[in-house]
């Protein structure tokens, strides 16, 4: 077994959209990086920063929001409102030297199967550069 | 702008009683809230004073604020009596109130704002100390601050938030008590922002004057440049030794759960704290699920996670008026870290509390072409 840092993400994915696209692309057996933990939302809109923070001091090493195209929301705007609270943690993350990238949110559609795959493949690779997350209490939360 | 001069030779509370008296007598007002020395304790906190003989204890420039009184307003107007009430605040209690007022918990309309300059407040216990000394505690400290002797009294300076504060002057009121500038045992100004101000100093016939009183404009810029000053290092040395998750995990090491920062902070606008509800009243076996995969586990939990979400709450609408550092009682320098984070946040958003009745919250509006760099995609 290779000693080599893994990194894990922690998914919040749209049901009308991203998690579509997740299911299409496993039904296409395309491969993708099984370092992603899928949550399945009713929509983005529905990801309370809370959980962004504490996947993250729970250990997650990344965290990536999959919502719907803007204008193709299921329930009109909660994309819309996803994409500001992800510009807000990137500032209060950011302030603790926690790097935007590990913090993604990605527009996917339910027929993008192939993006899916990609945008994984391409977040954990960005996450294996980036290394171990800091948010991690080892000791305390 | 209007203004107009009140005599204060026979006393500063004396005169600033007669206005407000006026504003009564005159039925501008039904009532003021206004600081007032209270019958016990030298402690001087906001008061309701509906019977004119009540303001001849009014003590509004004391250097203390006991409670942001943003809070209060909003007690006051959640649900509007629909009468006209004066509020005296400082700056930062004005801007927390516009704050409140654009969550609905406060309403505007009945209220005739009066702010009053500021050149800082005590801790609380440090001015309940200073006032024993000093009976005249507010004239003597106005005196000494117009007079460009500084805010320090016996050695004991103002808040850090205070010293920080680049707000001396409250915006977005009817009327203003000015005495940045003014020589406090002689005069000081009232001056009138609104037509509603316009219109409360003609009720009472009182002549105004065009313009901005004299000395007044340079005096503020140079207790503005102070301040500015000040915060400018005290940010940087803050933030250089807090832009790391250990750095922050360093400040907060003292912190025991007590939650006081957010009961004082007036812009910390949930009704329910979600950190007092059963979400985190975690089971037994949590706990110990826990402790078994770190080792240990430190308690109370959940320490860090409560101040990162309160940044994500409320950190674009904070007014930097420090009661949060009030409020610690282990002295953690909670000011600074939320007001460094506030800095960021509210750039982010190119939003600024309470400056702007009619600006939109951050995270209550949005649009469909903005913040495009979050995603980086394009269709």
């Amino acid at each position: 077994m290779s000693n080599e840092f893994e990194p894990t993400i922690t998914a919040f994915l749209c049901n009308w959209c991203t998690f579509t696209a997740a299911d299409l692309a496993g039904t296409s057996r395309l491969a993708y990086p099984a370092n992603v933990k899928i949550i399945r939302m009713m929509c983005s809109g529905m990801v309370d920063p809370k959980y962004v923070l504490k996947a993250f001091l729970e250990g997650t090493d990344g965290v990536f929001i999959g919502g719907c195209w803007p204008g193709d929301c299921h329930y009109i705007n909660g994309n819309m409102k996803a994409r500001r609270r992800v510009a807000l943690l990137h500032e209060v993350l950011g302030r603790f030297g926690v790097d935007r990238d590990r913090l993604w949110l990605r527009w996917v559609a339910a027929s993008e199967g192939n993006m899916f795959a990609e945008t994984v493949e391409e977040m954990t690779a960005r996450l294996r550069e980036l290394g171990p997350c800091v948010m991690k209490g080892e000791k305390v939360a | 702008m209007q203004y107009t001069t009140l005599n204060t030779v026979d006393g500063l509370n004396q005169a600033i009683a007669t206005l407000l008296g006026g504003l009564m007598d005159h039925e501008v007002v039904d009532a003021v809230m206004v600081p007032t020395r209270q019958p016990h304790g030298r402690v001087v906190m906001q008061s309701l004073i509906a019977d004119r003989a009540g303001l001849a204890n009014i003590d509004p420039f004391a250097p203390v604020v006991t409670t942001s009184a943003a809070k209060q307003v909003a007690a006051l107007t959640h649900r509007p009596a629909g009468r006209p009430v004066a509020v005296v605040l400082r700056s930062c209690e004005v801007r927390g109130t516009i704050e409140l007022a654009k969550l609905h918990q406060s309403h505007l309309d009945d209220l005739l704002l009066i702010g009053l300059d500021c050149f800082g407040r005590y801790e609380n216990s440090a001015y309940i100390d200073l006032a024993a000394g000093d009976e005249h505690l507010s004239t003597t400290f106005l005196a000494q601050a117009t007079g460009g002797g500084g805010t320090t009294l016996e050695g004991v300076e103002i808040t850090t938030a205070c010293q920080a504060c680049e707000y001396p002057v409250p915006g977005n009121v009817d009327l203003r008590l000015a005495v940045i500038g003014a020589d406090v045992g002689k005069q000081i100004w009232v001056e009138a922002l609104s037509d509603k101000g316009r219109e409360a100093l003609a009720a009472l016939g009182l002549d105004t004057e065009e313009g901005t009183p004299e000395g007044r404009s340079s005096a503020i810029a140079d207790l503005t440049a102070l301040r500015e000053a000040f915060k400018k290092q005290l940010f940087e040395e803050f933030t250089a030794r807090t832009d790391t998750m250990d750095g922050l995990r360093e400040v907060l090491a003292g912190c025991i759960n007590c939650y006081n920062c957010r009961v004082a902070c007036p812009v910390c606008y949930c009704r329910e704290c979600v950190f007092v509800t059963d979400t985190f009243r975690h089971d037994g076996e949590q706990y110990l699920a826990w402790a078994e995969k770190r080792g240990q586990l430190k308690l109370p939990t959940d320490t860090t996670f409560y101040h990162l979400t309160r940044m994500v709450h409320m950190s674009t609408l904070c007014v930097g008026c420090g009661q949060c550092s009030s409020a610690c009682p282990n002295d953690l320098p909670i000011m600074e870290l939320f007001r460094t984070v506030s800095e960021q946040t509210q750039h982010r958003f190119a939003y600024h509390p309470g400056a702007d009745p009619q600006e939109a919250q951050p995270l209550a509006v949005f649009y469909d072409e903005e913040f495009n760099e979050v995603t980086g995609q394009t269709k």
